[in-house]
């Protein structure tokens, strides 16, 4: 006697979870419709229109870099919250436990000290991402209206993706890390008007300190991420109001 | 205003009709095309009028603030009507929008008719010209799925994979415990920060660290607005990419020199005889 296994595909409960047009439910087919569907009913993929302009596959038109920039932002978001299980921004005299938590993360972490590496290349390669991205929308000169507004909000992203590197920086409070920012916040530091304020501000005295440590972590996993965010959104959403991706050339 | 008190141009409408009924359209379109045509004609004939029309618009309208929307749009219609119909009618909108007096909302909500049945029903009867068509270039498109969301995978399975590859085998640097007092030389910012430092030797610290940042940034975000060549042919755009690129160049080549061609005490190296110094 056979017995019949029950099709997982025709269960309810598959197919309340994806929606018609799902590669995943049972009846897809490889229709207009259908196609149309798997992009608009996937809440990650309709960032996108169902259709795109066939040039902007091309490799040579976007390399992709806006994607990347993205995906890498995902990334570490993914391993700085993984990092954030083993990490204190603390660093008072007689015990910096934000470096004592470094050295553990490279040595008594399960694949911390991989994780730790991808947050950290990953993130020079989004400041260069970011940059390049920037650069390719200059040559193709998709900034030009209507999209002048989203070139804007690009500029703010790449600010905010200095701004989460350079906080980023200071977090492993070795002499490589207090000594960069030391000097990267002196660059700005000459102002005759508000900037002495703003880097006490934002170091939390004169000099570089275990104030600025907290302050620095807060606006690295919180302030800046919750900014670009919502400068991401915008962008991504005025891409597609603004007739998706230019061109062609 | 019905049709029979509206001044019109009969024959253009008659001109109009023949024309859109030898064309094969439904007949109904075709008369209201025909009316229109006739109307715009007579407007076309006799722009005085509008004018008038306006002026007593201006006198019969209880709201100060849509005068002068009235008053600039009869001119506007007067002289959009013999271009494009959607330009006409739009431009004439706001003079019935003066004359016509809409009453105050009274924040009440209102309540059904007794024994009204439960349910709505829309309907409107639209003339043919008060349906605008949008026609918008279909092009060359193709499905976002499977294609770019398939390339997307591709490229970012590549990047994750090689960034795994690179994190697995070179170890991000970390130093011995942060020291106040003990300043390593030479000191160097984030390497995204080098070009600025090494404008530093050059300038004074407020054209380098204020001036210069700040034309920048706010340069970069002014760029569509300056750029006003609606061209994206890089033939047509020289000016805008060779200074584009003189200034990426200018910056990469700072940072550059910033990252292995100074050593301690910021002096000037050859990173190949003296050896690098620059940490990520």
């Amino acid at each position: 006697m056979a017995i019949k296994p029950p099709n997982l595909r025709e269960s309810e409960v598959w197919k309340s979870i994806f929606r018609p047009g799902s590669i995943y439910r049972k009846g897809y087919k490889d229709t207009s419709r259908d196609r149309a569907l798997a992009t608009m009913n996937n809440v990650l993929w309709h960032l996108h229109p169902t259709k795109v302009k066939r040039h902007g596959l091309k490799l040579t038109y976007t390399f992709c870099l806006g994607g990347l920039s993205f995906f890498l932002f995902v990334l570490l978001t993914v391993t700085g919250i993984f990092l954030m299980f083993f990490y204190r921004p603390m660093a008072d005299i007689g015990g910096a436990q934000a470096y004592t938590d470094m050295q553990t993360i490279r040595t008594s972490v399960f694949f911390g000290d991989l994780v730790r590496n991808l947050h950290r290349w990953g993130a020079h390669l989004m400041v260069l991402s970011v940059t390049l991205h920037m650069a390719r929308v200059f040559y193709t000169g998709a900034y030009k209206p209507p999209r002048e507004f989203n070139w804007v909000v690009g500029v703010v992203l790449l600010f905010l993706t200095l701004g989460l590197s350079f906080t980023g920086y200071l977090l492993p409070w070795d002499q490589l890390a207090i000594w960069a920012v030391t000097v990267g916040t002196s660059l700005a530091g000459y102002s005759p008007f508000i900037a002495k304020q703003a880097n006490f501000l934002l170091l939390g005295g004169a000099i570089v300190s275990p104030n600025t440590l907290l302050r620095w972590y807060v606006l690295h996993v919180l302030a800046l991420p919750f900014v670009l965010v919502l400068f991401l959104a915008v962008h991504f959403w005025r891409i597609r109001k603004d007739g998706g991706i230019s061109g062609p050339l | 205003m019905t049709w029979e008190e509206t001044n019109k141009d009969m024959g253009a409408y008659q001109q109009a009709l023949d024309a859109q009924s030898s064309s094969g359209v439904d007949s109904r379109v075709a008369e209201g095309r025909a009316r229109r045509a006739a109307v715009r004609a007579y407007r076309n004939e006799h722009p005085e009028e509008d004018a008038a029309h306006a002026a007593e618009a201006r006198t019969a309208a209880p709201a100060g603030a849509a005068v002068p929307a009235a008053a600039a749009a009869a001119p506007a219609a007067a002289a959009a009507a013999g271009n494009g119909g959607a330009v006409a009618v739009a431009a004439a909108a706001p003079i019935s929008a003066a004359v016509r007096e809409a009453p105050l909302p009274t924040g009440n909500i209102p309540t059904p008719k007794k024994g009204a049945p439960d349910k709505h029903r829309l309907l409107a009867i639209v003339p043919p010209e008060g349906i605008q068509r949008v026609e918008r270039e279909q092009g060359d498109r193709v499905h976002t799925w499977p294609h770019l969301l398939l390339e997307e995978f591709i490229a970012m399975a590549i990047l994750f994979a090689g960034l795994l590859v690179f994190s697995s085998l070179i170890n991000a640097p970390l130093r011995e415990l942060a020291n106040p007092n003990l300043t390593p030389n030479p000191s160097k910012a984030p390497w995204y920060f080098l070009g600025l430092q090494e404008l530093l030797r050059y300038f004074h610290p407020m054209v380098a660290g204020i001036v210069i940042p700040t034309f920048i940034l706010v340069g970069l975000a002014a760029v569509p607005y300056v750029d006003r060549n609606p061209s994206i042919k890089p033939g047509d755009r020289k000016v805008a990419i060779t200074l584009f690129t003189i200034l990426f160049m200018f910056g990469a080549v700072l940072t550059i020199i910033g990252s292995f061609f100074r050593g301690p005490g910021y002096n000037w190296i050859w990173p190949w005889t003296q050896g690098v110094f620059f940490e990520l």
